[in-house]
């Protein structure tokens, strides 16, 4: 078992796992029941600025897009920042760091995009003796509307700008948190950057409008026959998040740069995924809203052996390790050929692989032998694309061969293994560089 | 399961009552819970979507199963009922009797990565029952063709054939024997299988289509001919099972108490009142089939005290599956393999016990010494035979009793189809009656739009 205390930018906590800013951090009690479950840190939900609290509102806020089986695979919400009173978080959250010195306490806050306004926050978030801050500049709705979170992170200029204020008036570290609602994830990354944050977490909830009701003709969650767009989150969203935090991991204007990834972490696979690539500890918020505080024993255990079992003794270790796996197309080794193979001994004769090739791809795989029901690749028209091999029901019956020095039937090529090309080098390609 | 209700030191004998009513209906609740809505849909999502599916294949009516579990799956029950009913008018009946788990649900792929297949009768239902609780229209009559058909005998058999014929714009005639629609539907499937008056509530749909006129209490070769059929009718269609039951042969067969398994059940099936069905306190059943299984247990459910099956080769041979073998046991039903009834003990005339000898296995060999099994109710269920028709049918050529057909269910007389348990080379299944029913009809409109059988 590995160690998994970390250190993300100076805040210390005994494992990478925070709660992201969200319902579960609104208040004391839920965030002293997530301690006590053991999660390592939390982000407070976003605090706004002082005066009359936010009003949510009081139909639905939530709506889900469900897999087999009901579980939960991507979730919307409309909800706004905290609408509890400005004093009663700052009390609570100084009580909760007192109770709980080892754990992460951030606070998110997110107010009007004048100095003013976040100068006087900070000084009274820093009064706490929290931990550090978050930049809300992701939600997508509602606040953004105002002029607030995503409005500003949208912008990279004011991302920037709202940084900068932030380093100017607090001693406090500071995270700002991204939107992925921008085309290019880099570019408010290297403003936060400029501006002097100490790291950034990514990602916040993308907009979407999660359903329509078909008996009302209504867009889901409806309030009162109306709708309006939402934030989506959850296990759906992680590929996004994933391709977000590689982005900002290789991007050389960001060399170095902390981040805390989020967005669809449900257990320890999905947090060693973000750290292998860049991530220096993650946040959860969907996870824990559909299963409650326990999936942390999961996660600790998990990633801890895991850790062990790569030999990695800390977070530290794997943080980055897969950041150098990925590349552009263009440096993708055009030689490299694979078949598919079927295990016939596992097939079970459902077919899906040969009908997806047959009527979507390349004809490559047979549907009966001798007039029985049977399987085989053919591999004269297999182009290893991948596709029966994410359709097969069973694990490891129909996976990929590598070849290695040897001729590919489809196109009657010998295969060398040594033997690496890229498109930048490819006779096809009227631009290639001969030594690319 | 619900534990079921069990009777202790009832009086010896036949008696009614051995359990109170309320118990008898408790007995026979459902014997497999339906599907609620999202059930169905979280079951329907275990579906592979099989190329070229083998449940397809196996099912005798071929159901496209993957295409209406799909559609179960996707909120659109109704539309599956649609693609069920299509080929399987009788999808409701065939949903709760089918032996599934030797059709589609043992074809299904997988029992090999899941060892556990869906449970496609379980989904079939849910579509069929929702559709006919919705009274969802599937079917409109082509416009009249003139032409009229005459079947023989309402059961799976003749109603799918009747209401295919329908469809087609032929007016049909059912003639039927008795007072009921159905057939063994109505008068042989257990009960715990045809709750809530199904086999009414299934004829009724399938008449509602038009064009169907039922006359009931007329028996084929009694009331009415083949001349009269051929005379008022373009076409005929026997569908009339089978009808009498096989003899034992062995002395002592017509003591009181010993009866035939298919009329104990017509019995049951009747009554309106579960508990004022006579029953032994020690029952013996001789059979292996489906019949076998189902009045062992009903006899068990009525409060019989100690039911022993006996059959006379081994668990494999047996015709009911393991799954109805275990069935049977769960419910308290002894089985006894390998063993051959020599005779019935009887004294005073009744029924006091069966002599049986040991088979003795594989090899054929008997094992001496006999045993006797005390009874004083014994049931044979050693299957239907047709003995009673045979006058009416002498002009047909016919395998042991049964109808010769040839793939379009054609007799061995121009004009005459038949199909169902009364034909030569069935498996006697609700099922099967339904596919040739079906298969006859195209072949009737195809005769008939050539103009063809007056
Ligand atoms: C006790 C029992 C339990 C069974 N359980 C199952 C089961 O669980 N699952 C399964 O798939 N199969 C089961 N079967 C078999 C199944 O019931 C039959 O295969 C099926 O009913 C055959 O249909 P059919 O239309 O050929 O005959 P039937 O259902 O027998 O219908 C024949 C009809 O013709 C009428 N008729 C007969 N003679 C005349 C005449 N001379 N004139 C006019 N009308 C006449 C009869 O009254 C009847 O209505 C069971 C059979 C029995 C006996
Ligand atoms: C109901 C709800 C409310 C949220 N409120 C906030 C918030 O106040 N501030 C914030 O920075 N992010 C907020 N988020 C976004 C989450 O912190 C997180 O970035 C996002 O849900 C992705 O992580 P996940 O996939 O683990 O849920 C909210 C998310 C949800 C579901
Ligand atoms: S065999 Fe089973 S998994 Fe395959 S299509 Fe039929 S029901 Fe679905």
């Amino acid at each position: 078992m590995s160690e998994l205390k970390t250190s993300f930018i100076g805040i210390e906590s005994p494992n990478p796992f925070w709660l992201a800013s969200a319902p579960p951090t609104d208040k004391a009690y839920n965030v002293n029941r997530a301690f006590e479950a053991g999660w390592g840190g939390v982000v407070w939900k976003t605090l706004g600025e002082d005066g009359p609290p936010i009003v949510n509102v009081s139909g639905p806020r939530y709506a889900a897009m469900h897999g087999k089986d009901r579980s939960v695979i991507g979730f919307n919400n409309i909800e706004l920042i905290t609408d509890r009173p400005l004093q009663t978080n700052l009390e609570e959250i100084a009580q909760v760091k007192k109770d709980w010195p080892d754990r992460a306490l951030v606070v998110s806050l997110m107010v009007p995009c004048t100095e003013e306004a976040w100068k006087s926050v900070l000084a009274r978030v820093e009064d706490t003796g929290a931990d550090g801050v978050e930049l809300n500049f992701g939600c997508p709705h509602g606040m953004s509307e105002r002029g607030m979170g995503a409005a500003v992170g949208q912008v990279p200029e004011y991302v920037e700008m709202v940084t900068a204020w932030c380093k100017q008036y607090s001693g406090l570290p500071v995270i700002v948190k991204l939107t992925p609602n921008v085309t290019d994830i880099r570019q408010p990354a290297r403003a936060a950057l400029k501006g002097g944050a100490d790291a950034v977490s990514l990602i916040n909830t993308i907009s979407s409008v999660m359903s329509v009701d078909l008996d009302s003709f209504s867009a889901v969650p409806t309030i009162d026959q109306r709708a309006t767009h939402g934030g989506y989150c959850g296990p759906a969203v992680k590929p996004i998040a994933l391709h977000m935090v590689s982005d900002i991991a290789r991007d050389p204007d960001c060399a170095g740069v902390p981040i805390s990834a989020i967005g669809g972490v449900s257990n320890w696979r999905d947090a060693a995924e973000f750290i292998l690539l860049g991530a220096g500890n993650v946040q959860v918020c969907t996870a824990a809203m559909t299963h409650g505080f326990k999936i942390i024993d999961d996660m600790v255990d998990g990633l801890s052996r895991y850790l062990a079992r790569m030999e990695l003794s800390s977070v530290g270790q794997a943080v980055g390790q897969a950041v150098p796996s990925l590349t552009d197309w263009q440096h993708l080794n055009l030689n490299y050929t694979v078949k598919a193979q079927i295990d016939q001994n596992l097939c079970i004769q459902c077919g899906r692989c040969h009908i997806v090739c047959e009527d979507t791809s390349h004809q490559a795989i047979s549907a009966r032998m001798n007039g029985r029901r049977h399987y085989e690749v053919v591999e004269e028209e297999c182009v290893g694309c991948n596709l029966c091999v994410t359709v097969c029901p069973v694990e490891n019956c129909l996976t990929l061969r590598t070849l290695e020095n040897e001729v590919d039937l489809r196109t009657g090529r010998m295969i060398k293994s040594e033997e690496k090309i890229q498109w930048t080098a490819h006779p096809n390609n009227p631009m290639a560089a001969p030594d690319a | 399961m619900e534990l079921i209700a069990t009777a202790h030191n009832g009086p010896a004998g036949i008696a009614a009552a051995r359990l109170g009513e309320e118990d008898c209906r408790h007995n026979f609740c459902e014997m497999h819970s339906p599907l609620e809505a999202n059930g169905a849909r979280v079951e329907a999502e275990r579906c592979y979507f099989c190329f070229d599916a083998p449940c397809l294949e196996a099912c005798p009516t071929g159901i496209d199963v993957p295409g209406f579990i799909r559609m179960i799956a996707n909120h659109n029950p109704a539309g599956a009922a649609g693609l069920i009913l299509q080929e399987n008018i009788m999808g409701g009946t065939c949903a709760r009797a089918c032996p599934v788990e030797t059709l589609c649900e043992h074809a299904c792929v997988r029992n090999q990565d899941d060892d556990r297949p869906v449970t496609i009768g379980l989904l079939q239902r849910y579509a069929v029952d929702q559709a006919l609780d919705q009274d969802v229209n599937y079917f409109s009559r082509a416009s009249d063709s003139g032409r009229s058909v005459g079947v023989v005998g309402a059961g799976p058999a003749g109603l799918a054939c009747a209401h295919r014929l329908a469809v087609m714009g032929h007016s049909v005639v059912v003639y039927e024997a008795r007072e009921k629609t159905g057939g063994l539907n109505e008068y042989g499937l257990a009960a715990y299988k045809m709750l809530n008056d199904f086999a009414q509530r299934e004829s009724r749909f399938i008449t509602s289509v038009g064009g169907i006129e039922i006359a009931h209490g007329k028996t084929f070769g009694h009331d009415f001919s083949l001349a009269d059929l051929r005379d008022r009718h373009d076409g005929v269609f026997l569908g009339l099972g089978l009808g009498g039951g096989n003899t034992l042969g062995i002395p002592g067969e017509t003591s009181a108490g010993v009866e035939d398994a298919v009329d104990f059940i017509d019995r049951l099936r009747q009554a309106t009142r579960l508990s004022s069905i006579p029953v032994g306190k020690r029952v013996v059943v001789i059979g292996g089939g489906m019949t076998a299984i189902d009045v062992a247990v009903q006899a068990k459910l009525l409060g019989a005290e100690d039911v022993t099956l006996v059959y006379r080769r081994g668990p494999e041979q047996m015709k009911a599956s393991a799954k109805e073998q275990d069935f049977a046991r769960i419910r308290g039903v002894t089985i006894r393999f390998w063993a051959q009834p020599e005779s019935v003990v009887h004294q005073d005339g009744s029924v006091t016990g069966v002599e049986f000898h040991v088979t003795g296995g594989p090899d054929g060999q008997r094992r001496p010494p006999n045993f006797v099994l005390d009874a004083d109710m014994v049931f044979k269920a050693i299957g239907q035979a047709p003995q009673p028709l045979a006058e009416a049918l002498a002009g047909f050529k016919r395998e042991r009793g049964r109808l010769v057909v040839d793939a379009n269910r054609l007799t061995s007389q121009a004009g005459v189809w038949a199909g169902g348990d009364c034909i030569a080379g069935g498996d006697d299944l609700t099922v099967s009656a339904v596919q040739d029913g079906k298969l006859a009809a195209n072949a009737i409109h195809e005769t008939l739009s050539a103009g063809g059988t007056d």
